[in-house]
């Protein structure tokens, strides 16, 4: 289709058949991706799609297991970054890696200097002339001299441009280019892109915002689970299609969430402001129920989460737990009022991994295992341990084994039984599968419905739509920072899912 | 609780071979054959009279070494504990000479306020956010100034306190068993060690240290108050300085205002030589104890060998860097 519909020229660049495995997961399947000089491919999928592997592949990040690149028709191997920046290709992360310290100039040229002085000392004025020509070619007001540090975030994102045409690059990747932009400056980085497109340069454009697609675009390839699924034409391509492409795996007869708690309101939100970060966050939680929250990466959902948890600060908002307005500002009063945040990232902020199974899950509660506040109890510690452990079937040899040493599902075993062992009947999941195997995953959702079931209120936070639909009564969507819409987990699909969490600056709650 | 047949098993798989248990035996090791060799090779060393002068050596450094043990498992640094030591002293020399009150008042004024002035770092590093190295390099300096101003710049004489001497050279287990002529200062550094040793594997005190150590944002996250027990550690680091001051001022009969600085490298080597990891969470107060002999033994044997002194300090170094090296081994192990 790609063929029929792009310009009748050869592509910059061509990718297919790209295979790629990770330990235990099939990243790219098969996957294909072409892209001519002077159009804006959008490239778009759900988090876990494979967008960003099959940029790493294109940009010598990693290596495929399979399939074969082409840049001008000739086929080539990217062993590492510098190769690929070599057939110029560039890519501007998300995360801009600029060094606010230096001078634009200087970030532009680093590592590749001009020289004078027997190749002693730098030509700074050289470099700067040289700067200052690329940002005149980009029509772009930027004094070379300046400190990266003191640019705006769109600024220093055109210095990363800038930086990428020094190298000559004629395949740009930009991934999620606007994220921390406002309007007028995603105006301006989209007046750039299209001056770029008349000079020939070729544009990879990773988003999730479909009025963007539609505004930039030329044409669209949509992937789903390491799979293609199609590439078509931007401007008459309806979004509900779009969506339906990245969404479309059949969960026709999947399980869905039972009951649907009970009106014994456990937690209120009201009004909750970070930032720019979140925004009026207002919810409810019941007791029994497990409320989802789905979105983008990036829409605020961790943030909520850890705010709640007193884990960072808030600007406004009100917090009542059991009908009792209360001040957290920080994880142990969090704690003292029965609220468990799960982190994704179990290894940093979850699991102490040098200690033992015995302390990770009476680490919250040492204070009831001492005589006299001072001495621990060890036996009854590791008796504790042992409940839980056999409660909610850790594999572990015994509860003295380090963490470290546990598979991803045992460790999130770990991880909740500490905060049952706390008595907390809030508990808060970020991702609660994320980096754990597919039988374990069962695992823990059973794990959840029971806890659900038993009567605590439950806050699942997960990229994975078919994990959101599976386990909540409830979905709040958000998106930048606000809850876009709340679906009755029965009912919901992913399609509106997916259209809640990029819908954009809507008045929403 | 009584030890069933799966606390047995549990036990067994704790791994009585952990890396912490492991270089303590490895430094261990190190020191046995350190002595092994002296008493071949060096005419006197083995000696009862050299092995007194060794002990005797060792028992500032060791509990000083102790101090640090509790913040270096909290994953901190404390540069302050030689500066500390010696502030402490003149307090105590303060409420003794100047004062004229009794020996106990004098002890524990001494270790109260090392303990004080520990918090105070450790608030520094807790609130402020000033990282352990920086605050703890302040606060030697604040001691420095501190004991010198204090005192006048002048040695403290502990005269008018005849019984000062029972905390140091004074040999009150000889007097139960003659013959048996171990320094009361070394005896002081054991049970300081026994006592830190039970509060680290023991109480709640010890394992919120090693948890702030192993991973700090995980234990903040779980409602742990990492400023207050920040506060707790350093407060202890600070009081156990203080019996450090008393131990050396009692050798000394006399609190010498000058004296502290290269202290704290001292005991953060035989803290390392033990074993005690500097990225914090593992460690041992007996590894640290074993540490300080070996620096001592170092000392004694190169000089009884007739070897000029400085040597000394060359082989330490060496051993500081082997001492490391052997972790990074013995951690790639598991």
């Amino acid at each position: 289709m790609a063929d029929r519909e792009g310009p009748a020229v050869q592509p910059l660049a061509e990718m297919s058949a790209v295979e790629k495995s990770f330990p235990g997961v099939r990243a790219l399947d098969s996957v294909r991706f072409d892209l001519f000089p002077g159009e804006v491919h959008a490239l778009m999928g759900e988090n876990g799609a494979g967008k960003s592997t099959l940029m790493k592949i294109l940009t010598g990040v990693y290596q495929p297991d399979g399939g074969e690149i082409r840049i001008d028709g000739k086929r080539v191997t990217v062993p590492d970054p510098q190769t690929a920046q070599s057939l110029g290709i560039s890519i501007i992360h998300q995360e801009l890696f600029l060094m606010n310290e230096l001078t634009v100039a200087q970030n532009i040229f680093i590592g590749r200097e001009p020289r004078k002085g027997l190749g002693v000392f730098v030509d700074e004025d050289r470099m700067i002339r040289g700067a200052a020509e690329i940002f005149r070619r980009m029509k772009v007001a930027i004094d070379p001299r300046t400190e990266v540090g003191q640019l705006t975030v769109a600024r220093q994102q055109l210095v990363e441009i800038a930086k990428a045409l020094s190298y000559d690059a004629r395949v740009l990747i930009m991934d999620e280019p606007t994220s921390a932009l406002n309007e007028t400056e995603v105006e301006h980085l989209f007046s750039v892109i299209d001056d770029l497109k008349s000079h020939g340069v070729g544009v990879v454009y990773i988003t999730h915002k479909m009025d963007e697609v539609k505004r930039i675009a030329d044409r669209v390839t949509v992937m789903r689970d390491g799979q293609y699924i199609d590439t078509l034409p931007a401007a008459d391509t309806p979004m509900s299609t779009i969506i339906q492409m990245m969404v479309g795996r059949d969960l026709a007869d999947q399980h869905r969430a039972e009951g649907q708690g009970s009106d014994d309101e456990v937690l209120k939100v009201v009004g909750l402001n970070r930032g720019s970060i979140i925004r009026d966050v207002s919810f409810s939680l019941r007791k029994g129920e497990i409320l989802g929250f789905a979105g983008l990466m990036g829409a605020g959902r961790t943030e909520v989460a850890r705010a709640i948890f007193g884990a960072d600060p808030i600007d406004s908002g009100d917090i009542h737990v059991h009908g009792q307005k209360r001040r957290i500002r920080s994880p142990s009063d969090a704690v003292a009022q029965g609220i468990a945040y799960l982190s994704e990232d179990r290894k940093h902020f979850g699991l102490v991994t040098g200690m033992s199974v015995r302390d990770n899950i009476t680490m919250a509660s040492w204070k009831r295992f001492t005589s006299g506040n001072v001495f621990m109890r060890d036996g009854s510690l590791r008796e504790a341990a042992r409940q839980y452990v056999g409660k909610l079937k850790v594999k572990t040899p015994s509860v003295n084994q380090e963490t470290r040493l546990l598979s991803g599902g045992n460790q999130q075993k770990v991880v909740i039984a500490k905060w049952l062992l706390r008595d907390c009947d809030i508990l808060i999941f970020d991702e609660p599968t994320r980096g754990i195997d597919v039988g374990a995953k069962a695992e823990i959702y059973r794990l959840l419905e029971g806890l659900a079931a038993q009567g605590k209120a439950i806050i699942v936070i997960s990229s994975e739509l078919p994990e959101i639909l599976r386990l909540s009564h409830r979905i709040a969507v958000m998106c930048e920072g606000r809850i876009t819409g709340e679906l009755d987990g029965r009912t919901a699909t992913q399609e509106e899912i997916m259209t809640l969490a990029t819908q954009r600056q809507v008045s929403a709650a | 609780m009584t030890d069933t047949a799966q606390d047995k098993a549990d036990n067994l798989t704790s791994g009585f071979f952990t890396t912490a248990t492991l270089q303590k035996a490895v430094a261990f090791a190190v020191l046995v054959a350190l002595l092994l060799f002296f008493s071949l090779f060096a005419p006197n060393f083995a000696a009862w009279n050299n092995m007194i002068n060794i002990m005797q050596a060792t028992a500032v450094n060791g509990v000083l070494g102790v101090a640090v043990t509790f913040v270096i498992i909290s994953a901190g640094i404390d540069l302050s504990v030689g500066t500390m030591m010696t502030l402490t002293a003149v307090v105590a020399g303060l409420i003794l000479t100047n004062l004229g009150m009794p020996l106990p008042v004098g002890i524990i004024g001494a270790i109260l306020f090392g303990g004080f002035m520990g918090s105070l770092s450790g608030a520094v590093i807790a609130k402020l956010r000033i990282p352990p190295f920086i605050a703890t390099l302040g606060m030697m300096q604040i001691a420095r100034g501190l004991a010198l101003l204090f005192s006048g710049a002048r040695p403290i004489y502990f005269n008018s306190t005849p019984n000062y001497g029972l905390l140091s050279p004074e040999s009150s287990i000889s007097k139960l068993i003659p013959g048996l002529e171990i320094p009361n200062g070394v005896l002081i550094m054991f049970g300081v060690a026994i006592i830190a040793s039970i509060v680290l594997n023991r109480t709640i005190v010890g394992r919120m240290i090693f948890a702030l150590g192993s991973n700090e944002e995980a234990a903040r996250l779980s409602g742990i108050n990492v400023h207050l027990w920040k506060i707790v550690t350093y407060g202890i680091s600070g009081a156990i300085c203080g019996v450090a001051g008393l131990i050396v001022s009692s050798r000394l009969n006399s609190a010498q205002p000058a004296l502290g600085l290269g202290y704290e490298l001292d005991a953060i080597a035989a803290v390392v030589i033990g074993g005690t990891s500097l990225s914090g969470g593992r460690g041992t107060v007996m590894g640290t104890i074993i540490g300080a002999f070996i620096m001592s033994v170092l000392t004694n044997g190169l000089r009884v060998m007739g070897v000029q002194e400085e040597w000394k300090i060359v082989v330490t170094g060496v051993i500081i860097i082997f001492a490391v090296f052997i972790d990074n081994v013995l951690r790639k192990r598991t």
